[in-house]
């Protein structure tokens, strides 16, 4: 028995790993969610500013993250359209632009079609230059977007009048997969102005254990991983999921998809500690045998 | 022929005859697409363009019908819609042209199935489809880089403070023909700069990339020094300056939870600053907390595997609901294919 599972090819463990994650895909496991305090208060953020605020939504993500950070970017582009909020996007990465993209046509384009280009939302795009573009918008945001992604200048554009720096918005929704992301919102925006600018962000799970030391105050709410997705997509639907039934009370997947991945989710965790649990229970008694041998 | 290029052979041909059955009698992995035309008229004069949606109401402030046709211009856009709206468009109008079939989009959901295939037979072992797959991701990436550096970096950057009547009339009709002169200076410096960095590729005068490099090292170090001392640091000793006795604001009482985890966070902190503390050696006292302190980096190492796990899986979820869901059409949670 000790030699079948030392020796037992890895390939076995993929195949059940397989079968952890397909097999509840397969079946539609769901299972219910109960948002913790982190969640809550990225949701309180945004639900707590008054209708028409102005909202930067900054999408540093690409295809690679869109698993983890895809439902987390879809619900908070929901909560601000059903909070009425004005929404700018941008993103510091080139892939970004396309993420953004996916969720007007996704959320905004699809459910809420009186919302009118330029005067409810605008996509600003992708710039170039990381941090630099952060700490250039935080003084002259028309220096750093002169013009939105269909090259309008943004002296056309009804939303951006009034906008001289970011600290004429009222939060930034950041949702990050690395660098640059959150940690450069903070460093450059938020730090230095601290009672101006607030910042909620969805980060990958990688990135989540280095987000931690934010909180509270330079970072009040964030979304770690899948599993912040899928709390803040509950909190939010349970809102208002009535905006975005249509009319035979059929809802877009797009508005369950943190959840679902919580069902695979659950059970690979289950197999992953058995796994551990294994693993050292083999090392040991092998160590023993060595021991005694 | 060996025994498993055997079995693998009929796991292919019988996979493939599966997988063609699911597409051609279940439509599975079909892709449609909603096409709209956009079409406007040029009510202006050739010096003075006025641009009109010809399907808005100011058309009819003109007289649309007397307008030559090198005065028009129209396109087509296409928009990803599912399968079942394609099904309930059809019914309620058979052979309509609006919502039609996406022979290049069903290619494309082809291919990213295939290669999302080819990339997870890795895990069996190397083989030539993951190394066809690699090359080409590795291809393609190199490749958009270098598409992304030209039209968001040179482009709009460089050359539009260089040469922008040039860029104002062929590719960014939007920018000013006349930029700021510090920003032609700029532009002219980092080209130079730029420039001087490809040196490296010199046989002889590589050293000159060092000017420039040098360059990019101190102006980030001066950057990301500050930031990083303000939010990193100051801002983290002011962050752990909390109460160890929390009194509830709203009932004015002791509240225990809250006084338990800003106990353990100042602990924490101060045992693991013990543990990176090497001028004293780990013995007695200082030596009991560092090991504190070691148990508090290992439960927060553990807590970030969880999270890295956390996350790959996430992404492996999301490739099986996509090839489950997008490609073979085996679960519709949100009744996207229920072309029935």
């Amino acid at each position: 028995m000790y030699e079948f599972f030392r020796d037992l090819d890895r390939r076995w463990i993929f195949l059940l790993m397989f079968l952890a994650v397909s097999v509840p895909i397969l079946a539609q496991l769901q299972f219910p969610e109960k948002p913790t305090g982190l969640a809550e208060s990225t949701f309180r953020e945004i639900d707590d500013l008054p209708p028409g605020s102005r909202v930067l939504l900054a999408f540093d993500y690409d295809p690679a993250s869109e698993g983890e950070l895809g439902p987390m970017a879809t619900s908070f582009v929901l909560h601000c359209a059903a909070k009425g909020h004005r929404m700018y996007f941008l993103a510091l990465w080139p892939v970004g632009t396309r993420m953004i993209e996916q969720k007007i046509d996704s959320v905004l384009r699809a459910d809420f079609p009186h919302l009118v280009y330029g005067q409810d939302y605008v996509n600003l795009g992708f710039k170039t230059g990381n941090e630099g573009v952060i700490k250039l918008i935080v003084s002259d945001f028309p220096r750093a977007f002169p013009a939105d992604i269909q090259g309008t200048p943004v002296s056309d554009i009804p939303m951006m009048q009034g906008i001289r720096n970011l600290l004429d918005l009222d939060l930034i929704a950041n949702v990050s997969a690395g660098y640059p992301g959150t940690k450069e919102w903070i460093q450059y925006a938020v730090t230095p102005n601290p009672s101006d600018i607030r910042i909620v962000a969805g980060c990958t799970g990688v990135q989540a254990p280095l987000m931690y030391p934010y909180i509270p105050s330079q970072l009040p709410g964030l979304l770690a991983a899948i599993k912040g997705a899928a709390e803040y997509e509950k909190l939010v639907m349970d809102r208002y999921g009535h905006l975005v039934h249509a009319e035979d009370g059929r809802v877009s997947g797009i508005y369950a998809e943190g959840r679902r991945r919580m069902g695979p989710q659950l059970i690979a965790h289950v197999l992953m500690v058995i796994l551990i649990i294994a693993g050292n229970v083999i090392y040991f008694v092998g160590r023993r045998r060595e021991a005694r041998s | 022929m060996k025994r498993e290029t055997l079995v693998w052979t009929i796991v292919f041909v019988i996979g493939g005859v599966m997988l063609l059955a699911n597409a051609f009698l279940r439509g599975a992995g079909n892709q449609y697409v909603r096409v709209d035309e956009r079409a406007f008229v040029n009510v202006g004069t050739d010096d003075d363009p006025k641009w009109v949606n010809a399907g808005s109401d100011d058309i009819l402030d003109h007289d649309a019908a007397t307008i030559s046709a090198d005065r028009r211009v129209s396109w087509k856009t296409s928009s990803t819609v599912d399968a079942r709206v394609w099904a309930e468009a059809e019914r309620a109008d058979p052979g309509q042209r609006t919502i039609v079939f996406s022979l290049s989009r069903t290619v494309g959901t082809w291919l990213a199935a295939l290669f999302t295939l080819a990339i997870l037979s890795f895990l069996y072992r190397d083989n030539p489809f993951y190394k066809s797959a690699e090359s080409i991701i590795v291809g393609v990436s190199a490749a958009y880089w270098m598409v992304v550096g030209f039209w968001d970096t040179l482009v709009p950057i460089l050359f539009a403070n260089i040469v922008p009547e040039l860029v104002k009339g062929t590719v960014m009709p939007g920018i000013s023909d006349s930029p700021a002169m510090d920003a032609r200076i700029k532009a002219l410096v980092a080209l130079v700069l730029g420039a001087l960095l490809l040196c490296r590729l010199l046989p002889k005068g590589g050293w000159i990339s060092r000017w420039p490099m040098a360059f990019i090292i101190g102006a980030f170090c001066g950057l990301r020094l500050i930031a990083f001392l303000h939010a990193d640091f100051l801002s983290q000793i002011s962050n752990s300056i909390i109460p160890l006795w929390v009194v509830d604001p709203a009932t004015q009482t002791f509240d225990i939870w809250s006084s338990l985890e800003n106990i353990t966070l100042i602990a924490g902190v101060l045992a693991c600053l013990v543990y990176f503390f090497f001028s004293i050696e780990h013995k007695g006292v200082v030596g009991r907390t560092a090991r504190v302190g070691i148990w508090f980096l290992m439960i927060t190492f553990g807590a970030a595997f969880g999270y890295t796990v956390m996350g790959r899986i996430a992404l492996l979820a999301m490739r099986l609901e996509f090839l489950f869901e997008d490609w073979l059409w085996l679960v519709d949670p949100a009744g996207r294919h229920a072309i029935g």
